[in-house]
């Protein structure tokens, strides 16, 4: 109890020190917590992704497309029990750096596919029903303010002119996990306009999604599906939706390998400042150690002291880091709208940011510690600071 | 008066294990400072180089790569025959009509696919882009399935070897040689013909055309002529000029992301210049009564700490500039954002990255030895003095 207060005291000593310290702390746990984050959001797609879901898509890459007529010989593999299909279409809001993926869906039958995107019955019926429709995320209805009946004006970039969309709804997600930055309008209108400027793009699709009954059929399935294509014009690359959405991390990968380096290279840099403090008040403290030893305490009550002081100023720091983390990740969430979609803290990131924060203080704690138990208590009472 | 240099330097070197402790955090900011920067810079030389000035790119309007553009055979040959398009010297018209689509490779030893350029070219295609060398085996011959890879694509993707093939489009393509484009994106292509990969990919038009000026300055006058002509849907750009809109949202994305990086970890260690220098401060609150007593005035005190302070910046900023030339060595690739393909690029150091880099570190250990010099310069002679 007496070894509490007196390493409470120690860290006390110099206000001014230890805060900045602690200052440091948690600014470093908060930018690891953050790119942690970060690091997860770009993740969110795969993570989110089911694994009753097929996507099958031009061999060849994603800009080819598949003919319309896929759909029915896909629907007759066994163990398909539904399917739907989409177009990517990657047009302009008003701007470029206004970002936001658009899709043409096949109506109902994607609707069905995606259980996790929750449309009041209404809005649904109401988007199915008018062909210049669309559906907007609640994430990005918050960013632009698009209400229902409000015009889309979108410029397109792969298929050509001046596209309108009217919203007819609004989706939520089901999970804290689901995209919700996304606009969806009828394949169906793309395809029409399509056949009228450029007949040769008409009835092409981007990319079909398969529901299947039972997930540990995934890889027969897909080894069915492609084989059925073989050697055609266009041949078929089927993977699970969540190795789909991993194709994309992986395009990024070293960003998302250099986010992680980072992070971690900022916990290194704050062991630094930890252990020059712990050095300094060590050094200062020389003449208090060798009395200590004088008066009969062993090296492992000095071990205890320094250890301590080094711990308690870590973890207080971490602890503010963690708290600050939430307000600062939901700011930071905010004002990055739909480029991260999705961007939840993670239970690992808070065990991770307390594991380096013990980390810290046990190896800023290392150095001084053996300086002290080294000490000579003639040389160390001599000693001035 | 001015306090002397070395015994700024000699105090740093007193605190030995302090001094290297702090130098190493600010290092470590400095490193990764100068490595965005670097990174960055890698980008848009790449970028820029793949470019020739006097080359002008049209594609589809409102496309904004050359995998969503478009251009009609007829079109295309309506802007292939505008006068001022200079002439080779055989005297045949500086054009090369060109497909780019999208290939998914494998990188080398992963099942990990990455979406590849390969561009059809014709014959003109080399000419227009004299960076464009061959390294080793030879060039594809026209009307057949062989095709040429860049430098990155041969190195990092599975198939993509001389003597090997890749399998795309109902055939197989030989690779028959390869290229370097001095560090430009087209290291990151494969090229073959453009007849035969049209039809490989059953496509009727053209992606893109690219022809040379006769002379720089009828650019703006060949713009408006293109963009106002009834019969065709296509924009013009410099081809450097369009290498260069491509970088924009990756280039934006590594500057905001290293900056805010860079900010946060600055703090982190200019906290621990200023506790270095508190510390430093208050261990000599003698030596400082003794020398004011000497007669040295308080803005000489101020100056000494201060000096003391930037010293140690100067030395982890070299330190960590020191560290960060070392990247040179390495290659980064990533997807590009707005072409959806990948593309290598290496960090690049340069005069302009290395000054700013030891300003930022020099700011660091400026702001965190301020306050710290500013306790040491207002202490009074006669309780510093008491103070041992």
């Amino acid at each position: 109890m007496h070894i509490l207060k007196l390493i409470i005291k120690n860290a006390l000593r110099h206000k001014l020190r230890t805060s900045l310290t602690v200052l440091g702390l948690v600014v470093a746990t908060l930018s690891f917590g953050l790119l942690q984050t970060v690091v997860g959001a770009w993740y969110a797609g795969a993570d989110a992704a089911s694994n009753t879901r097929l996507v099958t898509r031009n061999a060849i890459s994603l800009v080819f497309p598949l003919p319309l007529s896929y759909e029915n010989r896909i629907r007759g593999i066994d163990g398909v029990t539904g399917i739907a299909y989409a177009n990517w279409f990657g047009g302009i809001y008003q701007d470029p750096k206004n970002f936001f993926p658009q899709f043409a869906i096949s109506g109902k039958s994607y609707l069905d596919l995606f259980p996790e995107f929750v449309v009041p019955e209404a809005e649904r019926s109401a988007f199915l029903r008018d062909r210049k429709g669309c559906l907007v995320g609640r994430k990005l209805a918050t960013q632009y303010g698009f209400k229902p009946g409000d015009i889309i004006p979108i410029k397109g970039t792969i298929f050509p002119g001046q596209w309108e969309f009217v919203v007819r709804g609004i989706y939520d997600g089901k999970e804290a996990s689901t995209d919700t930055s996304q606009l969806f309008f009828h394949w169906q209108y793309l395809n029409e306009r399509m056949l009228q400027t450029a007949p040769r793009r008409g009835n092409q699709v981007g990319f079909y999604m398969v529901q299947i009954g039972n997930p540990d059929n995934a890889a027969a399935i897909s080894r069915a599906l492609d084989a059925q294509f073989e050697n055609s014009l266009a041949e078929t690359l089927t993977e699970t939706e969540k190795a789909f959405q991993l194709g994309f991390v992986s395009m990024s990968e070293a960003i998302v390998v250099a986010i992680r380096v980072v992070s971690f290279v900022v916990i290194v840099i704050i062991m630094a400042v930890m252990a020059n403090t712990m050095a300094m008040s060590v050094r200062e403290r020389l003449a208090e150690y060798a009395t200590l030893k004088a008066l009969g305490f062993g090296p492992g009550f000095l071990a205890a002291l320094i250890f301590g002081e080094s711990l308690l100023i870590s973890l207080a720091g971490a602890a503010l880091g963690i708290a600050l983390l939430f307000p600062v990740a939901a700011a930071f969430s905010a004002q990055m709208g739909t480029l991260f979609p999705v961007f939840k803290i993670a239970p690992q990131t808070l065990a991770l940011q307390a594991a380096s924060a013990v980390a810290v203080g046990l190896i800023a704690a290392i150095a001084p510690t053996v300086r002290s138990a080294r000490i000579n208590i003639v040389e160390g009472l001599r000693s001035i600071g | 008066m001015k306090i002397p240099f070395s015994y700024i330097a000699r105090n740093l070197w007193t605190r030995r294990l302090t001094t290297a402790l702090t130098a190493g955090g600010l290092a470590l900011v400095v490193f990764v400072f100068a490595t965005v920067l670097m990174l960055d810079e890698g980008l848009k030389k790449t970028l820029v180089t793949t470019g020739e000035y006097d080359n002008v790119v049209m594609i589809r309007r409102a496309a904004e790569t050359e995998v969503q553009s478009g251009v009609e055979r007829p079109q295309a040959a309506i802007a292939a025959s505008h006068p001022v398009i200079a002439l080779n010297h055989e005297g045949v018209p500086m054009v090369s009509r060109e497909t780019v689509v999208l290939i998914a490779l494998n990188k080398r030893g992963t099942d990990k696919p990455a979406n590849v350029v390969i561009r059809g070219v014709s014959p003109m295609g080399l000419e227009l882009r004299p960076q464009v060398k061959l390294v080793a085996g030879r060039m594809f011959r026209p009307g057949s399935s062989e095709i040429i890879a860049g430098n990155n694509i041969t190195k990092r993707f599975a198939g993509a070897g001389i003597g090997e093939a890749l399998r795309f489009g109902q055939r197989e393509w030989t690779v028959v040689g390869v290229f370097d484009a001095g560090n430009s994106g087209f290291d990151s292509e494969i090229w073959g013909d453009a007849d035969q990969l049209m039809q490989a990919f059953r496509r009727v038009a053209f992606s893109s055309v690219i022809v040379r000026l006769d002379n720089s300055d009828h650019f703006d006058s060949f713009k408006k002529n293109i963009e106002g002509d009834q019969r065709l849907t296509l924009e013009a750009k410099r081809e450097q000029t369009f290498y260069a809109d491509q970088s924009k949202a990756l280039s934006t994305f590594i500057g905001i992301l290293g900056m805010t990086l860079s900010i946060i970890f600055s703090i982190g260690a200019m906290i621990g210049a200023m506790i270095t220098m508190y510390a430093s401060v208050a261990n000599r609150v003698t030596e400082i009564g003794t020398l004011r007593a000497l007669g040295f005035k308080r803005r000489a005190i101020l100056t000494a700490f201060l000096m003391e302070s930037l010293l140690l910046a100067a030395v982890g900023g070299v330190a960590g500039l020191f560290f960060a030339s070392f990247m040179q060595f390495l290659s980064f690739s990533t997807v590009n954002f707005q072409s959806f393909s990948e593309l290598a690029f290496g960090f690049t150091l340069n005069p302009e990255i290395a000054a700013k880099s030891l300003a930022f570190a020099l700011v660091m250990g400026f702001v965190g030895g301020f306050l710290p010099a500013v306790r040491a310069a207002r202490m009074k002679i006669v309780d510093s003095l008491r103070a041992a």
